[in-house]
């Protein structure tokens, strides 16, 4: 081909160049240059070979389109920060206790109560997480205080602190630097300039492979153009943007109504719910014991259909159609969960959910209490009052299971985590196996005797819900790294949850659902999904950082037992393991008359680059409007 | 499994294997790494009848076997690509494997967007007389509505859509779109690097 012949043509007359006095340095400078290039190229076809499941998702672009597949690509990009986040809770967390610390057994907190030990192995106890599963490395509860333990001297408590902390921050760098590297790829953003050239260029997918997509795309690019003519005609005259815009303005005002009407009902129902309980559940039948549950699962099934049809009146390229529909999912959702808290902070007269972790806190300061006066009691009774307490008689060797144990909440919050997100996973799988495939199987095969025509009509085939989907997925993560301090086992499992949700997913999707009906293409920036996420991130965050910043840790478990504050593990590493001169420099860092100016110099420089960047923008728009200036005079 | 296999055959598992050298020379005058190039060669054998699978670099591919591959059967510009990328003499328009190797190539993600747009330009020029004018936008058009007669435009609409195009495209205001009034269209579309790889 033409492309080798110049190659050999350049080689041919390559070494020529070097002639004269440098040429043997000239002839290696060309040698090391071609296998520096070799080596990246091999290191490419390394990295590109190590790229999981690229086949997979590849079919279902072409059968799907770009869309659908966009889904795709971020469960396996979540996947892959979730296998960090496991290496670091697995590498520095559990398996150094496992290995090092203390055996189970050994200490109270490390050993299930005599209680509870008949029911400990039940399948059922270990399903809920109780049992042998509460008293293992998988929750925070059973790690040790010491300082350092095994013969590496490993900090177990500042590498607890540590990999928590820096779960968090890894995850903000993530996501941040992928949403800027989107933004930069973003490029011209919303040009309009070329509206119909891009149409009618750019607009096949080449990497549909199927007819039935295809000809779902060519419908949906005959309806793009026939659009964008009578919109280019449409806009010179006036009338229809106004019934647009009352349209659009109709059709929310629509969704803040089913909004309301959802928190209203869910109102409703919780006190309904009290009012049984205070009345004796057991005159009731199951559903008014599962009112509550069962009200806000209907709920979330039924609203975002109700948007849907509400955002057909909206009339929007289907991309922004998606944006809205997320949205207004995603209020419903956050909606609900705070309906909720009131409705049941309401009963107690508190009139702001943020009391809540306060109520938390006062509840377990007197339960600590409590528990603590017991045990002095308990001890003086092992004595059975022969012996005076305040002396210095040796300990009486107890069975660890038998010591009575104080409260550990850090460890009941983790369970509730990993119960939730198992729970989560089982009914999404179900939902899947339900919705998606039983009904494909009943469409199939009863085709052939039901009286109309099930694949065309109701039910049909399923679509794939990418909204539905890319939101289970976004709250199903911020679950994640709410409970990870509290969990270390959570990564694991939603390592093991994502992996398997890929394969059933790609099963499902190629199995079960159709093309939608307009194809479209996903943007290129995914950095709607990105800000979700980096907002949910933040939402999940501000417990755990609240939690070791003011709330003091159990005193019968975990790795902080016996501080008053979380953090003070730091100052405990810095007097111990550091120079003197180090835990100085550190105090007057810590200063805030240091750490104010600081923060408002970040401030000052945030705000004078946003500056810089719009007038970027600026001189960038009077750019091109100059361009199709020389552009429009060359016609004179 | 596609990869799998490749590496099946990189390990030396089929006779009909693809020489160290010219995988090497592919790799670097192409814009494909070693394990596509590999499922290319898998993909171009397979559509050689039987005999002819032990030199499928020298052999040629009739045009009818080449669009029976999957993307290109539902691809609206089938006939066109097979056109732009043979290399054949006789107007049969049949492939060579370093032909496909080329279509893939420049069709694939790292690919840049200038050897993009001159290939979609030659692509979209039907007539092959270097510019795009209103018979090649029209007949663009009908290509990319489908064969259904109602998916079709009407007469009208297609002069508007024409008429659209050429304000928005034609720079030197001559009645057709050239080479450099294309690339600096299509150049600052936010789709256009996304024509993807062909599988």
């Amino acid at each position: 081909s033409f492309s080798r012949e110049a190659q050999l043509f350049v080689e041919k007359f390559e070494g020529a160049l070097g002639k004269g006095k440098g040429k043997k340095f000239y002839a290696y400078k060309v040698m090391m240059t071609k296998k520096w290039m070799k080596f990246q190229r091999d290191f490419e076809n390394f990295k590109t070979a190590c790229i999981p499941w690229e086949m997979k998702i590849k079919e279902i672009e072409s059968h799907f389109g770009s869309s659908v597949a966009s889904y795709f690509i971020f469960l396996r990009w979540m996947y892959g920060i979730n296998m960090i986040l496991f290496g670091l809770t697995f590498g520095l967390v559990m398996v150094p206790e496992a290995l090092m610390g203390k055996p189970y057994g050994s200490l109270p907190r490390k050993t299930v109560p005599r209680a509870e030990e008949a029911s400990a192995m039940n399948f059922a106890t270990l399903w809920d997480f109780s049992g042998f599963a509460q008293y293992s490395v998988l929750f925070y509860g059973y790690y040790n205080n010491q300082r350092t333990i095994g013969w590496l001297k490993f900090r177990m408590p500042l590498s607890y602190f540590l990999v928590g902390v820096g779960t968090i921050g890894y995850s903000f760098m993530i996501v941040i630097r992928t949403m800027a590297r989107n933004a930069n790829e973003e490029g011209g953003g919303d040009d309009t300039s070329f509206n119909f050239s891009w149409k009618m260029f750019t607009s096949w997918d080449y990497l549909i492979g199927n007819p039935e997509t295809a000809d779902n795309k060519f419908a949906s690019i005959t309806t793009s153009f026939k659009e964008a003519i009578v919109e280019e005609q449409e806009s010179r005259k006036e009338e229809n943007i106004h019934l647009t815009r009352f349209l659009r303005v109709l059709a929310n005002f629509l969704a803040l109504c089913t909004l309301a009407g959802s928190g209203y009902l869910i109102f409703f129902v919780v006190r309904r719910s009290q009012k049984f309980a205070l009345e004796g559940l057991e005159n009731y039948g199951w559903w008014e014991r599962n009112e509550v549950n069962m009200v806000m699962s209907l709920l979330g099934m039924f609203c975002p259909t109700l948007f849907d049809v509400i955002s057909s009146l909206e009339n929007y390229h289907p991309r922004i159609a998606l944006r809205w529909q997320l949205g207004r999912i995603f209020a419903l959702f956050l909606g609900n969960l705070y309906t909720f808290i009131i409705a049941l902070m309401d009963e107690i007269n508190l009139k702001a959910s943020y009391l809540l972790p306060f109520i938390i806190f006062n509840m377990h300061l007197e339960e600590e209490k409590i528990v603590k006066y017991n045990m002095t009691i308990w001890e003086a009774s092992l004595y059975n009052g022969t012996i005076p307490e305040n002396s210095t008689a040796p300990p009486i060797q107890v069975d660890p299971a038998d010591v009575p144990r104080g409260p550990c909440w850090e460890t009941m919050v983790g369970q509730e985590f990993v119960r939730l997100t198992v729970s989560d996973t089982m009914t999404t799988y179900i939902t899947i196996l339900i919705g998606d495939f039983l009904r494909a199987v009943f469409v199939r095969f009863f085709n052939y005797c039901w009286c109309w025509d099930l694949e065309y009509g109701f039910p049909s085939y399923s679509e794939f819900d990418i909204s539905g989907n890319v939101l289970g997925l976004i709250f199903n993560q911020g679950m994640i790294w709410m409970g990870s301090f509290y969990a270390p086992c959570l990564p694991a499992i939603n390592v093991f949850r994502l992996h398997t949700s890929m394969y059933l997913q790609c099963w499902a999707v190629m199995c079960c659902n159709v093309p939608q009906e307009r194809v479209f293409k996903a943007s290129r920036s995914n950095n709607f999904y990105m800000a979700m996420l980096l907002f949910i991130l933040f939402l999940s965050t501000l417990p755990a950082v609240y939690t070791i910043v003011s709330i003091p840790p159990s005193f019968d478990c975990g790795p902080f037992s016996g501080k008053t504050r979380m953090f003070e593990v730091i100052s405990e590493t810095l007097e111990h393991d550091f120079p003197s001169w180090f835990g100085k420099v550190f105090g007057y860092a810590s200063n805030p008359g240091l750490i104010l100016p600081f923060i408002l110099l970040m401030v000052l420089s945030i705000y004078y680059l946003n500056a810089t960047s719009k007038s970027y923008k600026e001189a960038n728009l009077e750019l091109k409007k100059k361009l199709q200036s020389v552009r429009n005079s060359k016609l004179l | 499994t596609g990869e799998a296999e490749a590496a099946r055959a990189a390990m030396g598992g089929s006779a009909s294997l693809l020489p160290r050298e010219l995988l090497r020379e592919y790799q670097e005058l192409t814009f494909l790494s070693k394990q596509e190039i590999l499922l290319a060669y898998k993909r171009f054998s397979e559509l050689l009848p039987k005999e002819e699978r032990e030199n499928a670099c020298s052999a040629r591919v009739p045009k009818s076997q080449i669009l029976t591959l999957p993307e290109l059967r539902a691809n609206p510009f089938q006939h066109q690509i097979c056109r732009v990328f043979s290399t054949s003499h006789n107007g049969d328009h049949s492939m060579s494997f370093e032909d496909f190797l080329d279509m893939l190539s420049v069709f694939s993600d790292s690919a840049t967007s200038d050897v993009k747009s001159h290939y979609a330009f030659r692509i979209f020029d039907f007539d092959d007389d270097g510019t795009l004018d209103r018979k090649d936008l029209e007949k663009l058009v009908n290509c990319l509505t489908g064969q259904g007669e109602e998916s079709r435009l009407s007469n009208a609409e297609m002069e508007q859509l024409i008429q659209n195009i050429l304000e928005e495209s034609d720079i030197d205001k001559d009645g057709t779109i050239n080479l450099s009034e294309f690339q600096h269209v299509v150049s600052r579309s936010p789709d256009f690097a996304r024509y993807g790889v062909l599988q």
